[in-house]
């Protein structure tokens, strides 16, 4: 039997379901202190003085001047440092870090800081301090805009969102013979890594990080671990023992990373039959008050800003800011959640001002083959806009249940929508991932950085490694990720896991197979002994991108997707019931179809959320709740009946034709919840929809 | 103090005001009970006391004296549900998967979907949109709906 296509047996074994899984709390080692972060209580000033307000005995007390070489997260700018020294820019950011062997002490530990406070900013329209700007240009947008038809203007918004990860942050920093080794929950242990070396500097050299059982990411442990495990290391190097930090949920909400607020401007013209001939996009994301992630956010939000359409004259500026907040980060759709939200919930307003069906409108106007995208990258036959809205329409009967709903509390409505698979433009090809297979007396193991974090990784590698090298599945195994036995194959992000480090692993199984000269492994190895093979990510050859112009292929290629959302409102309190989505997506061809329908569906429910419910309240630049009872995440009772169509298109460069998928299905369900919320008559411009929002909408 | 956990006759040291959770895992070891909120909302440290589904975060363990506590490690790995949840994608990260499996293994013999979808109000899940889940949990007791989440993954 092929392993590639069928739900296999899951590489995650039994112990997720037995409880023996360790997650990074479920450790503990001899003499292990636990570690607490003493954090700013103002968004915006300067500390004036420390004082330590508890029996100092038995503690460690680590602040900016313990740090060892640089204090400085080390990601795209160097701005953020693990422990303020003087200048504070954010509420909760850290400044003070404790330890001791006993938690309750350590909780218990009062400590008084005076500050000077200045001035913050909150508001990013406001904001001078510009983190990153893009600019588009395709086409003549002035020129088409004076000659369109119909102009339709719009402004959208759309706010924060916590991951929610049902496992907080939590790292381990445990030093061993010779080094540091940090056991941690992260998505990109080489992120951690790299943040290490600059904090740590020659005197300790030798540090590793290796990855425990993760529960749940998305995006939300990319970056952030990077300045949890930073502040254990320092607590572990000063005590000289191992040190536990685990953020409870409050901590966990307030200080960590959020999806960017967005607010994005179009104006768009159009020939009086539906053919979108300009649009001019304004794209503004609040990047909170350090740069973490901020550009490459900016930069996926802005090429996806034009939604799955073709038209010649688009131009896309965006901007990402500073604000007093705590700073925004990756999180599940990077920047192209926000962005198809506002383009689809526009062309539902531009249907109506034609008096065009919504439907209609999106087949005069969407990607084909051959045409080309806002950056001018032409499109191959992997394109399936239409394919998937064709069958999303057609399953949901959505025009005849557009008729039958109306005048009633019942609505449907619809998105169409694509994503990118990979790291953006050269991105892949300036990373030079890489990806191990070594040989093993009984088989095979994979040996890379790519981390399970509950979408499959473990599986979905397997797989493909046991179709391309032709053994039994069962004799691959896979390595827990640790910085010095993996090789790097790039961050667990940007749906790359699956399509990227999956390819170079079944490159990697193609060599070893030449080597193995027609033996098993077990007889080569018992002739020859151990052997590995290690390859390097190369794009496809044609993929060509400026980073100065933003013109050329994007990505390598692109997942696509229809939702249809049917809802019940309740007219005396706005509260909103879905009742059924329908999810179509095409992303290539699953490797492993069980976990690729897991993806759509949780993708989907977290898109939901966001849409409806996932309302953070920010007071003087903090998050006012920050405790699973007032920031609601979907429950069951919350998430509708979902059908999910996986639809087939492979894409040539992917491994057996797997594009990536983890993002696309959270693109789509906003837009399409709004857009139905606009078939019942209320005019939403901005997400979350609360009963409250739909009320002032609706007596507007 | 004294109770029963997973069949056996169990004496702690804790002081009467501890959380439940933290003496299972602590003090017992027991660490297959998860904590990811600590106010009793998101369920992931549920765990059965005299066969009822509580989170474990927010019972005080002298609550629990003399009673009948069962965790995710006194399913001994043998439950049904707990192949089901992996099989079926069920468990994707895996963090809410313990509490997950206690909570439903409350359900009596013929749970509705509806029925299911109540027992497991209290547990959040933030990976699967719980489809996998109902589709284990209905699995194990051989109950089908017409509804599309329940539709098995075609092979």
């Amino acid at each position: 039997m092929q392993a590639v296509g069928n739900s296999v047996a899951r590489k995650d074994g039994i112990g997720k379901a037995t409880g023996a899984a360790k997650y990074a709390d479920d450790l503990t080692f001899p003499g292990m202190l636990h570690g607490r972060t003493i954090r700013s209580t103002i968004p915006c000033g300067r500390v004036k003085s420390i004082k330590l307000d508890f029996d100092e005995t038995g503690f460690t007390i680590v602040d900016y001047r313990d740090v060892p070489a640089r204090n400085i997260v080390d990601l795209i700018a160097q701005d953020q440092p693990f422990l303020a020294e003087k200048e504070v820019r954010h509420m909760a950011e850290p400044i003070l870090l404790l330890a001791h062997e006993d938690k309750e002490k350590v909780n218990a530990a009062n400590v008084l800081i005076e500050y000077e406070e200045e001035e913050p900013l909150f508001d990013p329209e406001k904001s001078t301090q510009i983190f990153k700007e893009i600019d588009i240009v395709k086409g003549d947008v002035v020129a088409a805009l004076a000659k369109a038809d119909i102009v339709v203007e719009g402004t959208y918004r759309t706010g924060h969102q916590e991951h929610v990860y049902i496992e907080p942050n939590g790292v381990i920093a445990v030093p061993e013979e010779g080094g540091i080794a940090i056991f941690g929950s992260a998505q990109c242990p080489f992120y951690v890594i790299k943040a290490l070396r600059c904090l740590l500097g020659s005197a300790h050299p030798n540090v590793r990080v290796v990855q425990t059982e993760t529960g749940g990411g998305f995006g939300g442990k990319e970056e952030y671990p990077s300045m949890v495990a930073g502040h254990a290391v320092m607590l572990a190097i000063k005590s000289g023992r191992p040190v536990k930090i685990i953020y409870d949920r409050v901590e966990d909400m307030v200080a960590t990373t959020k999806r960017h607020p967005s607010i994005v401007r179009h104006r768009t013209g159009l020939a009086r039959d539906g053919h979108l001939v300009a649009m001019d996009i304004d794209v503004l994301l609040d990047g909170g008050a350090y740069v973490t992630l901020s550009p490459t956010v900016l930069s996926r939000g802005c090429i996806h800003a034009a939604g799955p359409y073709r038209c010649e004259n688009t131009r896309i500026q965006g901007r990402a800011v500073f604000t007093n907040t705590p700073p925004n980060g990756a999180f599940r759709g990077f920047g192209a959640p926000q962005t198809q939200f506002a383009v689809e919930v526009h062309m539902d307003r531009i249907a109506e001002q034609l008096g065009m069906d919504p439907v209609e409108l999106r087949r005069i106007n969407a990607l084909r083959p051959g045409d080309t995208t806002a950056t001018g990258q032409t499109l191959r036959d992997d394109c399936s806009a239409h394919i998937v809205l064709d069958e999303a329409v057609k399953r949901t009967d959505f025009d005849r249940k557009r008729e039958e709903y109306k005048g009633t509390n019942r609505t449907i409505g619809l998105s169409l929508f694509f994503h990118g698979a990979g790291f953006t433009g050269a991105g892949e090809r300036n990373l030079k991932s890489k990806a191990r297979l070594e040989l093993t007396p009984t088989g095979v193991r994979i040996a890379v950085g790519s981390t399970e974090i509950g979408q499959g990784t473990r599986t979905m590698h397997a797989q493909i490694v046991t179709d391309a090298l032709g053994i039994p599945y069962e004799s691959v195994e896979v390595a827990q990720p640790d910085t010095s036995k993996v090789a790097d194959s790039g961050p667990t992000v940007a749906s790359r896991t699956c399509m990227v480090v999956g390819k170079i692993l079944e490159e990697c199984a193609i060599e070893m197979k030449e080597k193995l000269g027609g033996m098993t492994p077990n007889e080569f190895y018992k002739k020859n002994g151990g052997i590995s093979v290690e390859r390097m990510y190369e794009p496809p050859e044609w993929i060509q991108w400026d980073d100065h112009t933003y013109r050329g292929d994007a990505y390598a290629t692109y997942g696509w997707g229809c939702d249809v959302i049917e809802l019940e409102l309740d007219p005396n309190t706005y509260e909103v019931k879905p009742i059924r989505i329908t999810a179509v997506q095409e992303f290539g061809r699953p490797i492993h179809p069980a976990l690729a329908r897991g993806q759509i569906e949780g993708g989907t429910a977290q898109g939901l959320g966001y849409a409806l419910l996932e309302h953070v309240v920010m007071k003087n630049g903090a998050m006012a709740n920050s405790t699973l009872t007032n920031y609601t995440i979907p429950t069951t009772l919350d998430t509708p009946e979902m059908d999910v169509v996986m639809m087939e298109n492979p894409y040539p460069g992917g491994p057996f034709g797997a594009k990536g998928l983890g993002e696309l299905p959270i693109d789509g369900p906003a837009p399409a919840v709004v857009n139905a919320l606009r078939y019942f008559g209320l005019d939403v411009r901005e997400i979350p929809a609360t009963p409250e929002l739909l009320a002032r909408t609706a007596s507007r | 103090m004294k109770f029963t956990l997973n069949g056996k006759t169990t004496e702690v040291a804790a002081k009467p005001a501890a959380r439940l959770l933290d003496v299972l895992r602590e003090e017992l070891g027991l660490t297959g009970t998860k904590e990811g909120c600590g106010e009793g909302e998101c369920g992931a440290c549920t765990v059965l006391v005299d066969g009822e589904s509580v989170c474990s975060c927010i019972v005080p363990v002298s609550q629990v004296e003399g009673a009948d506590v069962v965790t995710i490690e006194g399913l001994g790995g043998t439950h049904p549900l707990q192949e089901l949840f992996m099989n079926e994608v069920g468990a994707q990260c895996g963090i809410c998967t313990p509490g997950m499996i206690m909570a439903a293994s409350t359900l009596g013999p013929t749970p509705t979907l509806d029925d299911v979808k109540v027992a497991l109000a209290g547990n959040l899940c933030r990976c699967t949109g719980y489809s996998a889940i109902y589709r284990a949990v209905m699995k194990w007791r051989g109950m089908t709906s017409d509804d599309p989440s329940l539709r098995p993954v075609a092979q």
